[in-house]
Order: structure tokens, then C-alpha cells, then sequence
């Protein structure tokens, strides 16, 4: 579905990714771990178009897609969640939803009908319900819990219909109870919706548990790549990021 | 069709407004509330059509009244013309608003290709710039506006359609209709999913992009309508006043603009037109007792932004959906017990 070919971005006389070759395959749920620095962000901006790769490509089913405009890469499905809910503040949760419905429908311009129009509000009843945000979804974004909003932010990337949907820690911010309450979602997600989900995410034992593969960055490069149990006993990651005791959090 | 069944509250609503305005205006036997409302139609048109781009998109622009003013000239211009009166007969009042509101539109897209593009205050003073230009150029193109005497002489007004802009009440009425069919355009526009895609824009115009919405032409679109409905006010004005004024296109009309959208609220499509008629009585009361009206006005605009810090109807939205707010977070608290 998504492939790196030796990949290389640098900013002044920083490499944030140094030759990443990847591939998620379709369908899979893959994590991208590595300490703050690491690149990872920087690898999820050069997958989504927000930054353009100095060298290498980006396949997403075998299209290059590198350096297109972010909006033609989200046309193309790759939805993104960022690290800091990006939201609608001033709407209901139920009308930003609606919002972006109407624009993976083609019907944001729009000008001679009410909105919602209802394919859109059938769709938005949906997701709504698929999110499990019926009980905020008439609450203003901008007065529900950081945990809705990060969902929300998840909902408005998962209203375009993505193949690939990329989320940048979604858990970040939140309490151990309310992390494990999130990943359950995002794995539900992952298993009704039919689509590749890349994540990235500090918490170990949410990592090993629930990705099938998982990729450590460390200065820019892949460290290593591989099943929970695989990463577990790599000894350059258990070094250089693990620590001795694997069960410990990094980056914490 | 399905417009019309779909917007059939509002087109309700605006269709009684628009007959309680007409009851007034012809039912009371004396010139100024004609006269009042007339020039409340003309600014409030100003604001509203201001307020699509300050209260709907979160582009605050300081130069709205040039388009208010071009509208004005174009419409006089044309009908001060022996040439265009003489060619068109009848027609020619129809064809002057049309070709002012297209005028405007053409040259609201030149300048807006330009502006949108700029965030914040670049696009505040980018727009004040293109605003200050045309004020330079009715300033001193004298052989065609007139120069600092405006546009003099009066404005013939052919008779079309039985209708004679020359009489009062005729005018009046034709104030009206226009005033209420531009509200009502600008409401279908608000409430439609591309007025929900404005929200978005003033929100979050980042996230907004990477939904998929082209944010430029989106804001494009916004800017042109929004123009062209500011140039139907400065025709209004034009009417009412037998002529055309440089001051209209000074930027303290701009300012006085984005005054009313401030008292009367930028989050609630009337808002604007609150503020227009609050700061008209303002004006004409203050009037009575002293020339320093600027003084009086600053001093209340004061008090309306530091006491309720925000506009009038702002204010009343704010408590009516804080308080529907907080029971909707109760009876969910309730729901999950």
C-alpha cells in the first residue's frame, strides 16, 4: 500500500531522516517508535506532503507521491491526526464531522442547498456512531474532554475515507486508564474500516500490544523493524532505546 | 426548487420582514423613518456583507467600502450618462444596478485574487491599500467623478416597469426589495455547506486544508460575493442621496462598518444590522446635543467592547449556548449513571 524508497530529508546540517526505506503493507497496523528526536513526526510531514523529501520516493500504491500538495496527497487517502488535536473549536462535534463529510462528498462549495445535505448527515450519523461520540456529538469542540477531541481529530481524518490513516500519538496527553480506552478504539477503527493505520506512540506496552509491526527510528534512520517479540529482543534497540528493563517506558 | 422548500423558514421570515418594512414606510405619513430606514438598508448592507467575511470566514478586512463606493459610482455614472439613458430608455436603471454589482464583482475579484492569499493583518492592510487607491483615483480623475464634489447634478432615474425612483415611496420600496433579496442571499450563503466551509476556514484554516478544502478559492468566492452585495448597498445610497460621494470610499466608511458589526455581533447573521441601527440613533441623538459625535460614539463603543467584550447579540448567543451547553453535558453526566 505505502512504500519508502530511501527516503532523505535534512534541515541545515540535521538529517531528520536518513535513507528510510519502509512498507506497510495493506490492511496492516504497523507503530513507529523512537525516542524525542527520533524523526518521526518529520517521517509522517514527508509521507502526508507537509514537508518535501530532499531524495527518494514515496509510493502509495505504487504512485509517487512525494512532494505533491498535502491536499492532493489527503485526495488521494492519507489521512493524518496530529499530535495536538487539530479541531474546529467553535463547532459542535457532530457539525465538524458533517464539515468534512461534505468535503470528502465534493459539496464544501456548495451554495444552493441547506446544509447539512442528507447524505452527508446519514454518513455523519455513522462515523458518529462508529467514534462512539453520541453523547457529545451536539457538545461544542471546543467544551468536550482532550480525549474527544483527540478522537474527533481521528474522526475528521477517518471522514475522508482514508487507505492509509496515520496518527500521529494518539494517546499523547492522556491518563494510563484513558490511553488503553483509546488504542481499543483505534484498533477497532483499524478493524472495521478496512485500511492501513501507521501510528506513532511512547507507551512500550501499548506498542507491543497491539502493533503487528513495528519500526524504531533513532537519529533519523531505521533501527530496527519487526514483530513485538522481534523489537523485545533486538539488542541494538534494547541498548539504545530499551534500556535493560524492557518493560520500562520510554521517553517518559 | 428544492431551495425554496429547503430555505422556506428564512424565505418566510425575510417575506414578513420585508412587508412590515413596506407598512412602515408607506403607512407612516411623514419622511423620516423612510428616510432613516433607507440609509439603514445601505449601511446595514455594508456591514452584513462585511460581517460574511469578518464574523463567517475570520478575514478582517479594512477595506470594505470601496466596493460600497464603486457600486455608488458605477450606478450614478452610468445614469448620468446621456449616452446610456439615451440607449437603454427604460432599461436603464435595471442595467446600471446589474452593471454595478457586476462591476464591482469583476474588480472585487482582481483585488481579492490578490489579498486572500494574505493572512491577518496583511490581508487587513492589503485590502485598506486597495481601498485608499480608489479614493486617490475618485479624488483626482475629476473630469469623470467629480473629483472632492462627488458626483453632482442628481441622478436621472428612468421610469421602468411603472416603477419611478424619482418618487418617494417608489424608491422606498425598491430600497426595500433589494435590501431584504440581499439579506436573503446572504443568508442561503451562510447556511448553505459552503457558509459551514467558511466556519471551517475561521476555525482552523490549516486543518480545513487537509480535509480537502481549497481554501483560497473557497475564501475567493467568499470576498466577491460579499463585494458585489456591498456595491447593492452603495447603489442604495446613490438613490437615496442623488449622488455619489469620495467619503465613501474613505477608509473611516470601513471603519465605521466594522464599528457596527462590533456593537451588534459578529456571530449572529443580523448582528451587523443591530449595530447599524443602534449606532444610527446613536449618531442622530447625540446629534441633538453636541457636534462631537465621534466623542460620545468612541466612548460607547468602548463600553460595549470592555464591559460585554463582545458585540450585543454576541453577548445573548453566548449565554443562550453556554446555557444549552451545560444541559446537554448534564444529561449525559445523567445518561452515564
Amino acid at each position: 500500500m505505502l512504500r519508502l524508497e530511501n527516503v532523505v530529508k535534512s534541515f541545515g546540517g540535521v538529517v531528520a531522516t536518513n535513507d528510510v526505506s519502509l512498507n506497510f503493507p495493506t490492511g496492516s497496523l504497523s507503530a513507529v517508535i523512537g525516542p524525542n528526536g527520533a524523526g518521526k513526526t518529520t517521517l509522517f510531514n514527508l509521507i502526508t506532503g507537509h514537508l518535501v523529501p530532499d531524495s527518494g520516493k514515496i509510493l502509495l500504491q505504487e504512485e509517487d507521491i512525494a512532494g505533491k500538495a498535502p491536499v492532493d496527497i489527503v485526495r488521494k487517502g492519507v489521512g493524518r491526526a496530529f499530535q495536538i488535536a487539530s479541531i474546529f473549536p467553535s463547532m459542535t462535534v457532530e457539525q465538524s464531522l458533517m464539515c468534512a463529510v461534505a468535503s470528502h462528498f465534493r459539496t464544501s462549495e456548495a451554495m444552493l442547498s441547506v446544509f447539512p445535505p442528507p447524505d452527508v448527515r446519514q454518513r455523519t450519523e455513522e462515523l458518529i456512531e462508529l467514534l462512539g461520540m453520541g453523547a457529545v456529538a451536539r457538545l461544542l469542540s471546543a467544551n468536550i474532554s482532550h480525549g474527544d477531541q483527540k478522537l474527533l481529530d481521528i474522526g475528521l481524518a477517518l471522514a475522508l475515507e482514508p487507505k492509509v490513516l496515520m496518527l500521529d500519538e494518539p494517546t499523547a496527553g492522556m491518563g494510563p486508564e484513558e490511553r488503553w480506552q483509546m488504542i481499543g478504539t483505534v484498533r477497532r477503527l483499524w478493524e472495521q474500516g478496512d485500511m492501513t493505520l501507521i501510528f506513532i506512540e511512547h507507551d512500550m506496552d501499548i506498542v507491543f500490544e497491539v502493533a503487528q509491526e513495528i519500526t524504531v527510528l533513532s537519529y533519523g534512520a531505521v533501527l530496527a523493524k519487526g514483530t513485538a517479540d522481534e523489537i523485545r529482543n533486538h539488542p541494538e534497540v534494547v541498548e539504545a532505546y530499551l534500556g535493560t528493563d524492557t518493560h520500562a517506558e520510554a521517553s517518559q | 426548487m428544492s431551495l425554496f422548500i429547503e430555505f422556506r423558514r428564512d424565505l418566510l421570515i425575510a417575506l414578513v420582514g420585508l412587508v412590515v418594512l413596506i407598512a412602515i414606510g408607506l403607512g407612516i405619513d411623514h419622511a423620516w423613518p423612510r428616510d432613516f430606514l433607507t440609509s439603514i438598508f445601505a449601511a446595514a448592507l455594508l456591514a452584513m456583507s462585511l460581517n460574511m467575511l469578518i464574523g463567517y470566514t475570520g478575514l478582517v478586512s479594512f477595506g470594505h467600502a470601496a466596493f460600497f463606493a464603486l457600486g455608488g459610482y458605477i450606478f450614478g455614472l452610468l445614469l448620468q450618462s446621456p449616452a446610456f439613458t439615451g440607449a437603454l430608455g427604460a432599461g436603464s436603471v435595471p442595467v446600471a444596478l446589474v452593471a454595478a454589482v457586476i462591476g464591482t464583482g469583476v474588480y472585487s475579484v482582481v483585488i481579492g485574487a490578490i489579498c486572500v492569499r494574505l493572512t491577518e493583518i496583511y490581508f487587513a492592510f492589503l485590502t485598506l491599500a486597495f481601498q485608499m487607491f480608489l479614493y486617490s483615483v475618485i479624488l483626482s480623475w475629476v473630469d469623470l467623478t467629480g473629483g472632492d464634489q462627488g458626483l453632482m447634478g442628481g441622478i436621472p432615474r428612468p421610469v421602468f416597469l411603472g416603477i419611478d425612483l424619482a418618487d418617494q415611496y417608489h424608491r422606498y420600496v425598491f430600497c426595500a426589495v433589494l435590501f431584504v433579496a440581499c439579506v436573503m442571499i446572504m443568508r442561503i450563503m451562510t447556511e448553505s455547506p459552503f457558509g459551514y466551509t467558511l466556519r471551517m476556514i475561521r476555525d482552523n484554516a490549516t486543518r480545513a486544508a487537509f480535509l480537502g478544502v481549497n481554501v483560497t478559492r473557497v475564501k475567493l468566492i467568499c470576498f466577491v460575493v460579499s463585494s458585489s452585495i456591498a456595491s447593492v448597498g452603495g447603489v442604495i445610497l446613490t438613490l437615496f442621496t442623488s449622488g455619489a460621494y469620495p467619503e465613501w470610499a474613505f477608509w473611516a466608511q470601513s471603519g465605521e462598518a466594522i464599528f457596527m458589526i462590533m456593537l451588534g455581533g459578529l456571530n449572529v447573521f443580523l448582528g451587523p444590522v443591530l449595530g447599524a441601527v443602534v449606532l444610527r440613533i446613536l449618531n442622530d441623538v447625540v446629534q441633538m446635543y453636541t457636534s462631537h459625535t465621534e466623542i460620545v460614539i468612541g466612548v460607547v463603543i468602548m463600553f460595549v467592547v470592555l464591559g460585554l467584550r463582545r458585540g450585543i447579540l454576541d453577548f445573548v448567543k453566548d449565554w443562550w449556548v453556554e446555557k444549552q451547553q451545560a444541559r446537554l453535558a448534564a444529561e449525559n453526566r445523567n445518561g452515564q449513571e
